[in-house]
């Protein structure tokens, strides 16, 4: 099953791609500076090909089936936004061009802009970071720039829950702040009196992802914000989960400073086999001037005759670039596309449908699989992948025996504050039918559990590589093609 | 209600199941007075409207494949088999996540084992992640290594001016939140060999760019000694194209190599998403952030491939990562894996070649002709600066009207180079553009 | 589980063992077993330096974990246990014997007065397996 390294299937002398000879006359290479050997494979083109086509079945895709892992909105990637990133027009732009002859990229990206403060609630809007976890730096650092402009300068703390993704304490500390940790009360929610017990003059914010992981919308987010606020500190939103406030709430009336989207979560960008995302910053109105740029603004105003002239702008105050050039252009035409196609109602009707599935879902099976906050979730829930009855068997298992059915298994081990965590977001994309597949082979695997836990403790047996051996990895630390040690 | 596949029967039995009689009533957590907001966004479009809506916006722009572009300073035209794109489509690779679950991600597995192993062979180091989102955030990831190998008690960074402008200001947006020097790069007349004299005890890293900003390139032997002797790390950022030709920048002492690989098979598409690379020594593997895959067996005997080393990241190690990189480029390292297994030994080094080749044929035509004067001294690789009778931006206007896009004004980032222009030649660059560019350039000169 | 009577415990899971004046240090056996297949042990003192309480000393990861390791006690740096850096998996098979990290010179054992003997110390990793 195994397929060779691209390196393993270079034959020395291969009739090398074709290019053109050059038609200038040639220049004397640099004396001492060009490299005597190029180690790189040698490959004809049909080899190339069927070598990436072959890796290409040892995946599992949302194309190929359901993919129901929490917080990651699997959902099915249209088609249509891959055709649109592709157009000449887009794909073959500089990011440097005069801002004159790019006006349709740069009206997409006001858009778009334009759109997301919409579905946010906000004042302003960057579309340059690159992912959730950049986006987060970049809120943080917003945070952190507003105070230091007031003159604020003794905050030093980011609160977080304790049920937060782990990038929100690393970008903490990527951003020079103090992290200090909320627990959560018997309900999921942020504890208030832990919280109340650290509001003071210098907590810089609170980071809160909303809904949480464990799929609940705050049950007290307005005392929560109303807190942080009150001692003068700003609530930075994780919008890792804003599938499921699509035209339901804005985070901005809910009184959120700065808020990340994921573009490739909610807005139905691939995810590429872990990337590239999109990161996109929403901002309050007196953030706006904080926002990293450029970002696409209306320089001239257009009338009867002339369209509107579009150009890049540095806002006034900006915490800088966070990256280079404007963003991931090539993500925001994919969002710009599904957006275009939703519309209010479309999206009020992704939310509907994302959390219809997921209580649907969570009520098939909480008699069979402990759900510890068992109530009305949002777009996803965790139930605990454990039984008394069955002592062996892990969430891991669980996992690991659900690829054997045919299914992507949901998160484990997250979150934190769950034991044996499985967390489960199936999006709306997904049909009834597959729902209740999914749900018959959970309940499968749970009378499995009890009656051959080796059955699951060995899983997976259908898929073309069995479970690996991750110590062996971290302590031989193989991390390129090495000819003598490849086995 | 685009991409929702539920009916009216379906939508009955599931809240019937739920107990519930309307979708609104799950809901009940949301503050009232906040709840279902009126969007203000246009109205839905079908698929075939919203093609013809994007095909209009795409002819909006000029584009490369219809003007000569003479644009780089960081994105450049090359040309892209058409093997790659046909790679990225196979919808196996592009609606797959993160690989969390081996068994069933061993396609995205390996080949980013391969990116990694084809990094380490181009930079000539020993080790690679799996990407950062480009080269920018790749050179600030070097400077937060750097300042975590020194347990933070190094505070001096010492930057080449002739680093990416953009690069320097991303560097600087990374780290305004610690108690950093970054300097070096307000003087551009800052080389290899001056900036040798900036390294001190307190200095964390030192950080170049091969070729340079302005395309030169330049042996920092001496410097990366320096570096060494100091106990500073030395880092150089790279375009992974040129490294086809040129010596890598191992063998001048680098410790850490970062660039972005744009070139390699990724379109310009406007900025982005392009590809950060990170290379480094074994010895530095745990302080390297990003995701890192590694080579194992599976229980069936099978070589294979699984994320390794992660407790270095924020998932497991939280507020005391040193980077919250989570999401990477994941489809442009397939990109540039194709582009390079398609490309290589003979291919990369030809397109390496055909670029300096045609540059310094463009290079010295547009010397010789009056009012204009090549800026670069030495050696350089496919970017050269030349000093220009007038602003930038007018012969800009005028060579559009050519249906060519010249060069960048390094005005705009470089005090003392106004007048000055950073044009690229690639293998995508025709003798014929080529030629129309000098022809067109002569007669702005003349006014 | 083990619980050797000899030695003093700290809430972060470190163990010393304590002969004249010198403290012999290294993590539980509840530690190892929490952390699994243990892959990768460093030390980041060195002999002679001068070291507190509480300080930072090493880092041990498995696959699913990483743990920073604190110092009980301050004083100086005596020894080092180079051979775990080969042998991280010593941690798992003996870690109150072979797998220890670091021996100091203690500069104020009444430090070890406030950490926990076997007893209590067992009985706090009882609490914890809840």
């Amino acid at each position: 099953m195994a397929e060779p390294l691209i390196y393993e299937l270079s034959r020395a002398g291969c009739p090398p791609f074709p290019l053109p000879d050059p038609d200038v006359p040639l220049s004397e290479l640099p004396q001492g500076l060009t490299r005597e050997d190029l180690p790189l494979p040698e490959l004809p083109e049909s080899e190339v090909v069927r070598h990436f086509v072959r890796l290409s079945q040892l995946n599992y895709a949302v194309d190929i089936g359901f993919y129901p892992l929490g917080s990651c909105t699997m959902k099915y990637n249209p088609k249509i936004n891959e055709d649109a990133a592709r157009l000449p027009g887009f794909a073959f732009t500089h990011p440097l061009q005069d801002p004159e002859t790019v006006q349709g990229n740069l009206l997409l990206m006001y858009e778009l802009q334009e759109w997301l403060k919409e579905i946010g609630g906000f004042a302003g809007v960057s579309l340059q970071p690159a992912a959730g976890a950049h986006g987060e730096l970049t809120g943080i650092l917003i945070i952190r720039a507003y105070h230091l402009h007031r003159g604020d300068k003794q905050r030093t703390k980011i609160l977080i829950p304790d049920s937060a993704h782990g990038t929100n304490p690393a970008t903490t500390s990527m951003a020079g702040f103090t992290m200090v940790k909320l627990p959560s009360d018997e309900r999921g929610n942020v504890d208030l009196e832990s919280l109340r017990a650290e509001c003071d003059d210098t907590v810089a914010g609170l980071m809160l992802t909303n809904p949480n992981t464990l799929g609940l919308f705050e049950e007290h987010l307005q005392e929560v914000i109303d807190l942080v606020h009150g001692c003068g500190g700003l609530v930075y939103g994780d919008g890792a989960n804003l599938n499921a406030l699509l035209g339901v709430v804005r985070p901005g009336d809910l009184g959120f400073d700065v808020l990340h989207y994921n573009l490739h979560k909610t807005f139905s960008t691939p995810h590429g086999g872990g990337g590239p995302g999109s990161g996109p910053v929403g901002v309050c109105e007196r953030l706006v001037d904080f926002l990293p740029g450029p970002i696409a603004a209306k320089v001239e105003e257009g009338d009867d005759e002339m369209p509107p002239l579009f150009g890049l702008i540095m806002p006034a105050k900006s915490i800088g670039r966070v990256k280079a050039f404007q963003g991931h252009f090539g993500v925001i035409v994919r969002a710009y596309t599904y957006i275009r196609m939703q519309g209010a109602a479309g999206l009020r009707a992704v939310a509907d449908h994302a959390v219809l599935n997921a209580n649907y879902l969570r009520v098939r099976l909480h008699d069979t699989y402990h759900v510890p906050y068992d109530r009305i979730c949002m777009h996803e829930f965790v139930a605990e992948g454990r039984w008394d009855d069955a002592p062996q068997v892990r969430a891991l298992d669980i996992a690991k025996r659900l690829m054997d059915y045919g299914f992507h298994p949901p998160t484990n081990y997250f979150p934190l504050i769950v034991h044996e965590a499985l967390m489960i977001e199936p999006t709306e994309t997904e049909t009834k039918e597959t729902l209740d597949a999914f749900a018959r082979a959970m309940l499968k695997i749970a009378e499995e559990a009890r009656r051959d836990p080796e059955l699951l403790k060995s899983a997976p047996h259908e898929t073309p590589f069995g479970r690996v051996d991750e110590v062996r990895a971290a302590k031989q630390l193989i991390l390129r093609y090495q000819p003598e040690s490849q086995g | 209600m685009a991409f929702i596949p539920h009916t009216e029967e379906d939508r009955r039995a599931m809240l019937a199941a739920i107990g519930v009689e309307r979708i609104e009533e799950l809901y009940q957590a949301v503050p009232q007075e906040v709840r279902f907001p009126e969007l203000d966004l246009p109205e839905p479009l079908s698929e075939m409207e919203a093609a013809q809506e994007l095909q209009a916006l795409a002819e909006a722009n000029v584009d490369t494949q219809h003007f000569a572009c003479f644009l780089g300073a960081g994105a450049y035209r090359h040309f892209i088999p058409s093997v790659v794109d046909h790679v990225l489509r196979r919808s196996e690779f592009y609606t797959a996540y993160t690989p969390y679950q081996p068994e069933i991600s061993q396609g995205t597995l390996q080949a980013a084992f391969e990116f990694q192993s084809l990094m380490c062979d181009l930079t000539g180091m020993e080790v690679s992640n799996a990407s950062h989102y480009d080269g920018a955030t790749a050179l600030a990831e070097a400077v937060i290594m750097a300042m975590a190998h020194h347990r933070g008690k190094r505070t001096r960074f010492v930057l080449s001016p002739a680093i990416n402008p953009q690069y320097r200001q991303v560097v600087r947006t990374y780290m305004q939140g610690r108690d950093v020097q970054l300097v070096g790069d307000d003087d551009l007349d800052n080389d290899g060999k001056s900036l040798t004299e900036l390294v001190d005890e307190n200095t964390a890293l030192v950080a170049v760019q091969y070729p340079d900003f302005f395309g030169r390139i330049e042996d920092f032997s001496l410097l990366g000694e320096a570096a060494h002797a100091a106990g500073a790390l030395f880092a150089v950022v790279v375009n992974p194209l040129a490294l086809g030709l040129l010596k890598p920048p191992a063998e001048f002492g680098a410790d850490i190599v970062v660039g972005e690989a744009q070139p390699l098979g990724i379109p310009l598409s406007y900025g982005g998403p392009y590809l950060g690379i990170f290379t480094t020594r074994k010895q530095y593997v745990r302080k390297m952030a990003g995701r890192i895959i590694g080579q194992t067996m599976d229980n069936r005997g099978q070589r294979a491939f699984v994320t390794t080393l992660t407790p270095r990241e924020q998932h497991i190690r939280r507020e005391r990562a040193t980077s919250n990189i989570c999401t990477n480029q994941g489809l442009m390292t397939l990109a540039a894996t194709t582009y390079l297994a398609l490309m290589g030994k003979q291919g990369l080094r030809k397109v390496a070649e055909l670029c300096y080749h045609k540059a310094h044929y463009a290079a010295q035509s547009i010397n010789a002709l009056d009012g204009y004067e090549l800026w670069n001294q030495g050696p350089f690789f496919h970017e050269f600066v030349v000093k220009c009778p007038r602003p930038v931006a007018e012969i800009n206007d005028y060579l559009l009207e050519y249906e060519i896009l010249g060069g960048y004004d390094l005005g705009r980032d470089y005090p003392g180079l106004e007048n000055h222009m950073l044009l690229a030649v690639t293998e995508a660059n025709s003798r014929d553009e080529i030629d129309d560019l000098i022809q067109a350039l002569e007669e702005v000169a003349r006014g | 589980m083990e619980f050797p009577a000899d030695l003093k415990y700290t809430e972060n899971d470190e163990w010393i063992r304590l002969e004249g004046n010198v403290g012999t240090i290294g993590i539980t056996d509840y530690a190892q077993e929490q952390l699994s297949d243990v892959v990768y042990v460093e030390v980041s003192v060195s002999v002679g330096d001068t070291v507190a309480q509480g300080d930072t000393f090493a880092a041990v990861e498995s696959v699913k974990a990483a743990a920073d390791v604190y110092l009980p006690a301050s004083g100086k740096v005596l020894e080092v246990n180079e051979g775990l850096a080969d042998a991280p998996e010593l941690v798992n098979s003996d870690p109150y014997g072979e797998a220890w990290m670091v021996k100091i010179e203690l500069s104020d054992p009444s430090e070890l007065d406030a950490l926990m003997d076997a007893a209590a110390y067992e009985k706090y990793c009882q609490e914890r397996s809840h």
